[in-house]
């Protein structure tokens, strides 16, 4: 192998350990993440494509997606208003107890998903905390379509905050200051000083709390109400597809959520180097 | 910055500012933006989490203790903390390699390689599950080769492990790559030409500069590993006192109507992320610089 | 980094000896969800048998999950010893997909190999509110009605085609009004759980729901666990014979060693104690004559039409349950009101 291999795609450094560490992990990359789905995209290859078309296309494989697009969209809609929001009181304001609730913003991300869903469901449920509350004003939340969003918000909501509140802390306050003394008011100054700096760092945490929400399975079942076409996420369809032994629909099904996955994922690095080349930084 | 952030923690007013006017609302705002916050933080986080505790005491204290004392809650609580454990290791070293070959060096194809390392992440955890069952299982195509030499992986430990793994795979590496990016070469460089070897580099000039931003790493990696249910469920084959993990038991007591024993073991789970949280917080109390530059997972 | 992986295959190394090597014989019992407190008193006893037998120490293991999906695990490797599932299909699968089971497995045990068999009931709130008395109230606009989702739950199947067989008998066969009963009586339901335990759950702790179809085994546990002053059965005109087969995982168990003691504890569950404990537990022993009067009575008479009326499971499956079978029919939004 050795070094003349390496020199022509890396550049020349003094540091050592590039080729086992890069090595190693390849190798790991390898074992665990791609040979894995790979296994998943030639299990799914072997349909061939009208099959995969077929099953892409079908009204209930459909429904599932576009539900499980549409919550995840709402979700981290909601989410990038409201983590905004709490990015900014976290890190411009003062209030007794601000660290605790700035901990407080990991948990979804702790807190095993079907605690969270159990959880979720004993408060949104007709006869639970705020079900009761809500029940009375006709608002049915557990077992619909809100459901879903409620608990896709939960766990997506670190996402936005974690990824706006460095870029907000590191911001120079000169650029608001000098907004201010050319005559900008505070509204002018959020909205056309401030909030395309924080542009890539939301939509970063946007894309990144879609692509987690998208495939939350085990928070989702407990609180969606399962109905085929109207609360049955995908990653619900691919597990009926597994109990039907069907394992040709289920490996298509996850083919495709694989790759609009892959897709977004490139979509946030894209962001993040154009990112990079406007503000040289990373978010 | 990190003496910032401590008076605003010390002290309950405003930090200092210059032409604060100017550069910050008025304070009727502020307590309306902070009330609605809070109203989301509340709503949203405290109230899901309180519902867990009260449920879980609603047996009271004897029966809550018994729950998760009872033999088949242990064997799972042991599971659990070993699969973390082993998962967490693996997934270090493999972040702290990854960080060291992708923001040391520049080379081709390195966004493709981050981009692939954060790939697991917005995988469906039942697809994580099921690729492990494609190719290890035994209709995989690994499956009947390892079966032949009496290995088994899907639907015992190693399985749980590999998924375990898969989840919590870009965690170490995410919270290490953009703080070593940040912190540059001329250090190890320094250190190199000063006549350390490359060993002694990574522990003596590396391993300090990034020891909470790796600390911060695992301790997120290890919440999500001991939580981790849907790519587990799928793998585990469920057989009480030998595959189950904690997030499962919760499962099953609930399917067996000891709703408020399901809670308890919840509760713990629920616990232990907590306590994830406070060491979390109070690194980044104690030690704000290091980590801040990394935070984006 | 080779130190790291030796690491690592002794780690995984030591997890599987672990795991089989426990010295004395194990069985793994895969089940479904409602039999976890039959199977926990029947393995005592049929531990407690063997011992008596041979000498020998046996611990029975058990897994329980959604019919389907614990026969998928069978399927993809995991080791059971015995399989007591809720359907016929599940087990004909894992027969078709591994060879592990002989495909005249019915034919090995008595009864088809169902040493114990049940029904589909209604569950409602006490003092029945709704006044739901048979099979047609369920179609009613004021009713909601909870079931699983047959894809996923093995019971949901057997209360699909109980509905299914009222309405054969009530419509005189006519196919376009039983599928239009069968479509008003799902679209009655608020909650599709992925399994019947989920939706026992959805009922009675969510409050969702003024009819639970459920096994009539699972309706009299809820009443015995959850609250008999809250509960009541409601015994329909119509129902279906389940029949919840068990067979032995031949190429399993002839590895590990496990077939004898693994085909007496499937034959135990024909003699006294099993069907003792069966009936105690709300299962219909396939020879009542060994089990207890008292425990007997509890159970009404009615009408049971069973799945040969269906052509068999072979048929039946795919006909209703399979991708874009009647069920999904069902709920294509062009059929949705």
């Amino acid at each position: 192998m050795s070094d003349a291999i390496f020199m022509r795609f890396r550049q020349p450094s003094v540091l050592p350990g590039f080729g086992l560490t890069l090595g190693f992990t390849l190798a790991y990359l390898s074992g665990i993440v791609l040979i894995p789905l790979a296994a998943l995209i030639l299990k799914s290859a072997g349909l061939g494509w009208a099959d995969i078309w077929r099953i892409a296309t079908d009204a209930r494989t459909l429904a599932a997606l576009r539900l499980s697009f549409g919550a995840s969209f709402i979700a981290a809609s909601i989410n990038a208003v409201f983590g905004l929001l709490l990015a900014w009181v976290l890190v411009r304001y003062s209030f007794p107890g601000r660290r605790l609730v700035d901990a407080m913003i990991d948990l979804p991300f702790a807190l095993p998903t079907a605690v969270a869903g159990i959880a979720l469901t004993a408060l949104y449920a007709p006869n639970g905390w705020i079900g009761q509350l809500l029940a009375p004003l006709g608002l049915k939340v557990a077992y619909t379509p809100i459901g879903i969003v409620i608990a896709l918000t939960f766990i997506s909501l670190p996402f936005i905050v974690r990824t706006v509140e460095p870029v907000l802390r590191d911001l120079d306050r000169e650029i608001e200051e000098a907004a201010a003394t050319l005559g900008a008011s505070r509204g002018q100054t959020l909205l056309r000083v401030l909030l395309p700096s924080l542009m890539p760092a939301i939509l970063t945490g946007y894309a990144l709390a879609l692509a987690r929400s998208i495939g939350e399975y085990g928070s989702v079942i407990f609180i969606a109400g399962n109905i085929p076409y109207v609360s049955e996420i995908a990653p619900l369809l691919i597990v009926i597809r597994l109990e039907e032994f069907n394992y040709a629909g289920a490996t298509a099904i996850a083919a495709l959520m694989l790759a609009i996955s892959f897709t977004m994922l490139l979509v946030i690095n894209l962001i993040q180097t154009w990112n990079r080349r406007r503000f040289g930084h990373g978010s | 910055m990190a003496v910032e952030t401590m008076t605003l923690f010390t002290s309950p007013v405003s930090p200092p500012r210059r032409l604060r006017s100017a550069t910050s609302e008025a304070p009727e705002i502020k307590v309306v933006l902070t009330t609605i916050a809070l109203l989301f933080v509340a709503i949203f986080l405290l109230l899901p989490l309180a519902a867990v505790f009260v449920e879980a005491f609603r047996g009271g204290i004897a029966a809550y203790l018994s729950a998760i004392t009872e033999p088949d809650a242990l064997t799972a609580i042991r599971l659990t903390l070993t699969v973390a454990a082993i998962a967490v290791f693996c997934n270090l070293v493999f972040g702290v390699a990854a960080a060291w070959a992708i923001a040391k060096f520049e080379f081709k194809g390195k966004s493709l390689l981050t981009t692939l390392i954060d790939l697991p992440f917005s995988v469906s955890p039942v697809i994580s599950g099921l690729v492990y069952v494609l190719l290890f299982g035994a209709q995989g195509y690994l499956g009947p080769w390892l079966g032949e030499r009496g290995v088994q992986i899907v639907f015992a430990i190693p399985g749980i492990v590999l998924a375990t793994i898969f989840v919590t795979f870009p965690f170490v590496a995410r919270e290490l790559i953009p703080l070593m990016q940040e912190q540059g070469t001329a250090e190890e460089e320094a250190a190199l030409s000063l006549g350390a070897n490359g060993w002694q580099t990574f522990v003596f000039v590396t391993l300090p500069n990034v020891k909470w931003a790796l600390l911060y790493g695992v301790l997120l990696c290890n919440a999500r590993a001991m939580g981790e249910f849907g790519a587990v469920a799928v793998i585990s084959g469920k057989i009480r006192g030998v595959t189950n993990t904690m997030p499962l038991h919760v499962e099953i007591l609930y399917n067996e109507y000891a709703f408020s024993a399901a809670f308890a073991v919840a509760s713990l789970l629920a616990l232990l992320s907590l306590v994830t949280l406070a060491v979390k917080t109070f690194l980044e109390w104690r030690f704000a610089d290091g980590i801040a530059v990394g935070r984006s997972h | 980094m080779r130190r790291f992986r030796m690491a690592l295959l002794a780690a995984f190394g030591a997890a599987t000896i672990a795991t089989s090597a426990s010295g004395e014989t194990t069985l793994l019992n895969v089940s479904y969800d409602p039999t976890r407190e039959l199977y926990r008193q029947f393995n005592e006893a049929f531990a407690e048998h063997w011992q008596e037998k041979t000498g020998k120490t046996v611990t029975i293991r058990m897994s329980h999950g959604g019919s389907g999906s614990q026969a998928r695990s069978v399927i993809d490797g995991l080791e059971a010893d015995v399989v007591t599932l809720a359907l016929e299909a599940d087990i004909n699968a894992i027969a078709e997909a591994t060879g592990k089971i002989p495909a005249d497995w019915r034919g090995r045990l008595a009864n088809n190999s169902a040493p114990y068999t049940s029904t589909i009931v209604f569950l409602v709130r006490q003092g029945n509110p709704k006044n739901v008395q048979d099979w047609d109230d369920l179609a009613r606009d004021d009713v909601q009605v909870i079931t699983p989702n047959p894809n996923t739950s093995g019971g949901a199947r057997w209360n699909f085609l109980a509905a299914w067989a009222w309405a054969q008998k009530q419509f005189a066969g006519d196919e376009e009004k039983i599928r239009a009963y069968v479509g008003s009586l799902y679209r009655n339901v608020p909650v599709l759980d992925t399994g019947a335990r989920g939706s026992t759950t959805t009922f009675v702790q969510r409050g969702i729901g003024d009819v639970l179809l459920s096994w009539e085994n699972e309706a009299f546990l809820a009443l015995e666990e959850l609250g008999p002053e809250q509960f009541e059965i409601v015994v329909p005109s119509v129902s279906i014979l389940a029949e919840p087969p068990v067979a032995l995982v031949e190429g399993n168990a002839e590895r590990k060693g496990t077939t004898a003691v693994a085909q007496a504890y499937l034959e135990f569950l024909y003699t006294r104690p099993g069907q003792t404990l069966a009936a105690r537990h709300y299962y219909r022993p396939f020879k009542p004559e060994l089990a207890d009067p008292a425990d007997l009575e509890r159970f009404p008479d009615l009408e049971l039409v069973t799945i040969d009326d269906f052509g068999g499971w072979v048929e039946a499956q795919p006909h209703f349950f399979g991708d874009g079978g009647v069920f999904d029919q069902i709920y294509k939004p062009a059929s949705r009101s």
